[in-house]
């Protein structure tokens, strides 16, 4: 069987989410809060032959689109995804996922002493993406650096 | 600088950093702060930078109010400290805080509308140590730029250190040596800043210094204590490690010590940190006129 093949049928309506590095599907799925029991139709693909990366992951679901909070989240785990609408088994529109240079309120900073970890404050998190790809993010308030092996969306 | 808040020494120009030691280096008292309340809020104690800041309002003829530890206050009962910081927002034209918490100065300064002096907060910031770090080079050797710098101690957990090493790459130094114990060298996160021509190294560079800052270990920041145990007194100047020293070198060392230079050395040409604790007040007394004056 081709890898043709596998990448399974078209979706009449939903997000195919392209791109996904190799192996981050699941955690593709996990920011979407999709464990299987909300009843989309779901197609995983993983580790299969890609031009632009050698290897990649693809997520499609159907009947779902991707609030901006999500599109950021994603973006912060797999900055090479692309974002396919489709409708109708067509798709009607393609974008790239990109980090805004300040995100709000999706990540924790990694400082436990940072005052957004002080539950009696309710601070909402924020940070300055000082560099997209590899991910970097400096803590608006402690100043603190994640590099990508720190940001959990 | 007026109504400006003052969070992190990076927050500032070089130029703005110059004309703050000319103005401290002229200021022994004035008038600028008659009729002002400045908030001194400091939810961790700390001795010489309350006293400094208190002189400092006092001496422009200002008057001040504040706590001087989070023991005693509504912060006790639960009260959280944005609330605290929105009550003296309030009352006062400007707010210094110190806080064991990072990040703490930078919320203040959201919730405030009087502008916030952060006076420590966490193991990260102290921009108004740093200011008078380099006013005491800046004054005696007429110039930061140029010298050879030593930083020693605790590089990891030590603001006063991080926020020294930090303001250098404001200014053009020669040179910048590191130097920590195993364990309290500085997080990668920070030597990614230095945009200078820094090295990571141990006291043998001695010689070649204009400016050795000397800092303590700071053991209420250690995650563990048998950590603590093994590092302290692994670093100590004294008149012997001094013999190779050049004729014009300063040391520094934001205070308080605990062994890590000599009593001995205080009577020696090198020792220049009580001059540096003194000029906390000219130096506050400048930036308090600058930004509510
Ligand atoms: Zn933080």
């Amino acid at each position: 069987m081709n890898e043709k093949k596998l990448i399974v049928s078209k979706i009449a309506n939903g997000t195919v989410i392209d791109h996904i590095p190799a192996g981050k599907a699941l955690k593709v799925l996990k920011i979407l809060g999709i464990t299987g029991e909300e009843g989309y139709r779901v197609a995983l693909v993983m580790n299969v032959a890609s031009d632009r990366l050698g290897r990649k992951d693809i997520v499609k679901v159907e009947d779902r689109f991707l609030s901006k909070e999500e599109v950021d989240r994603i973006a912060l785990i797999a900055p090479t995804a692309t974002i396919n609408i489709i409708r109708d088994y067509k798709v009607v529109e393609k974008r790239e996922v990109e980090l805004p240079d300040v995100i709000e309120g999706i990540v924790k900073c990694i400082n436990p002493n940072c005052v957004t970890n002080q539950p009696r404050e309710h601070v909402k998190p924020r940070f300055k993406v000082l560099s997209k790809k590899p991910v970097k993010l400096e803590c608006h308030y402690c100043g603190e650096v994640m590099g990508e092996g720190e940001i959990a969306p | 600088m007026r109504g400006r808040d003052v969070i992190c020494i990076l927050d500032f120009k070089r130029s703005e950093l110059e004309r703050l030691f000319r103005i401290a280096s002229t200021r022994f008292e004035g008038d600028e702060l008659r009729g002002k309340v400045v908030a001194l809020a400091f939810f961790e104690p700390s001795t010489r930078t309350r006293l400094s800041f208190e002189t400092a309002v006092l001496r422009l003829g200002g008057g001040y109010i504040g706590f001087s530890s989070a023991e005693g206050t509504s912060i006790q009962k639960g009260e959280s400290f944005s609330d605290t910081i929105r009550m003296l927002d309030a009352y006062a034209d400007a707010i210094v805080v110190r806080h064991r918490i990072e990040g703490a100065a930078k919320l203040a300064a959201e919730l405030a509308e009087a502008p916030v002096i952060n006076a420590g907060d966490g193991s990260k910031r102290h921009p108004t140590q740093a200011m008078i770090d380099l006013y005491t080079v800046w004054r005696e050797k007429g110039s930061v730029d140029g010298l050879t710098y030593g930083v020693l101690g605790d590089l990891r957990y030590g603001r006063a250190a991080r926020s020294f090493i930090l303001s250098l790459t404001l200014f053009n130094p020669k040179r910048v040596y590191l130097i920590a114990p195993k364990g309290l060298e500085p997080k990668q996160e920070l030597l990614e800043r230095l945009k200078l021509d820094y090295e990571l190294t141990d006291l043998s560079v001695l010689p070649e210094l204009d400016v050795l800052y000397v800092t303590r270990i700071q053991k209420e920041r250690f995650p563990d204590p048998a950590e603590y145990e093994r590092v302290k007194g692994s670093y100590k100047v004294d008149l012997k490690l001094l013999e190779d020293a050049k004729g014009g070198l300063m040391i520094l060392h934001p205070l308080p010590r605990v062994d890590e230079i000599d009593p001995e050395v205080d009577r020696t040409e090198h020792a220049f940190y009580f001059k540096q604790a003194a000029n906390g007040v000219p130096v506050r007394m400048a930036l308090l006129q600058e930004v509510i004056g």
